[in-house]
C-alpha cells in the first residue's frame, strides 16, 4: 500500500513524531511504500539541524535525517516553518522544504494517509 | 481517466487558542486549487469556527473568519457540520457564518447540517480523510 504520513506535532514535546518513526518502519518492514512524510503545524520543528538532546536520550532530528538517506521523501511546509524559524540553512540533510501543494500530490499518489497528530 | 480523488478535511479543534484551525483553513485553500473532490466538515469544538460575530483583534491575532466566509469564491461548496456537535454545544443549525455566495444566484450559502450517519457514510467514501 502506498502511504502518505502527515506529522503535526513537534519533537520530544507530544509522542507524534515518535509514533510516526516507529510505525513507518514497520510499515516498510511489512513492504509498504512511503510516498512521502510531510511536516505541518509544529511538526517541522523535527527537521531542525540545530537539535542536540542528551545523549542518552534519542535524537529525533537525526532519525529523520536517517530515513531521508533511505530514499524517504521529507518535506517541511515552508509556510508554516517560516512561521517557526526554519529555513534551509537549519534543514537537516536529505529534506527538503516545499509548499502545501507537495500535500495534495502525495495524497492523489497514495491508497492512505496516516496523520499523527494531538 | 482516473475518477477525482476524494479528500475530506475536517475541523475538530476550537478556535484561536492554537493554530491548528488557522492553519487547516490555509490547507483548504491549496487543496482547492488541486483537481480533487473536496468537502470540509466542521465536528467536535471544531464548530466554534462557525460562530459568527468572532473578534481576535483584543487576542492581537489575526483570525480566520473572512477566509473562511470566502471558500465559496475559491469553488469550495461542500461544506458540512455536524449536528449533534452543534446541538451539544447549545449552538442552533442557523447560527452559523455564511462560507459565500452561490456564483449565479449571490444567495449566501451556509454550511450543511449532517447527522452523524450521514457523516459516517460520507467518510467511508472518501479516498483521504484529513483531521485537524
Amino acid at each position: 500500500m502506498k502511504l502518505t504520513i502527515l506529522v503535526l506535532e513537534g519533537p520530544y514535546n507530544h509522542q507524534s513524531p515518535d509514533s510516526a518513526y516507529q510505525f513507518i518502519q514497520s510499515a516498510l518492514k511489512k513492504g509498504h511504500e512511503i510516498t512521502g512524510v510531510f511536516f505541518y503545524n509544529d511538526g517541522v520543528n523535527n527537521l531542525t539541524s540545530l537539535m542536540e538532546p542528551p545523549q542518552d536520550d534519542r535524537h529525533i532530528a537525526k532519525r529523520w535525517e536517517e530515513l531521508g538517506a533511505q530514499n524517504i521523501d521529507l518535506v517541511v511546509c515552508i509556510a508554516a516553518g517560516k512561521r517557526r524559524g526554519l529555513n534551509d540553512d537549519i534543514l537537516i540533510p536529505n529534506a527538503r522544504i516545499s509548499g502545501l501543494g507537495q500535500l495534495a500530490s502525495m495524497i492523489q499518489k497514495s491508497d492512505r494517509i496516516v496523520t499523527f497528530g494531538d | 481517466m482516473a475518477e477525482e480523488h476524494k479528500l475530506m478535511l475536517i475541523i475538530r479543534k476550537a478556535p484561536h487558542g492554537s493554530i491548528y484551525v488557522h492553519e487547516a483553513i490555509e490547507v483548504m485553500f491549496i487543496m482547492a486549487t488541486f483537481d480533487m473532490k473536496l468537502s470540509i466538515v466542521f465536528l467536535d469544538d471544531g464548530v466554534f469556527a462557525l460562530k459568527p460575530g468572532q473578534d481576535t483583534s483584543e487576542l492581537g491575532i489575526k483570525g480566520f473568519s473572512a477566509s473562511l466566509g470566502a471558500l465559496a469564491f475559491w469553488d469550495v461548496t461542500d461544506v458540512y457540520v455536524d449536528e449533534q456537535s452543534l446541538k451539544d454545544r447549545n449552538i442552533c443549525t442557523d447560527e452559523v457564518i455564511s462560507y459565500g455566495e452561490d456564483e449565479d444566484t449571490d444567495e449566501k450559502l451556509f454550511p450543511t447540517p449532517l447527522s452523524t450517519d450521514e457523516l459516517k457514510k460520507m467518510m467511508q467514501d472518501q479516498d483521504s480523510v484529513l483531521s485537524f
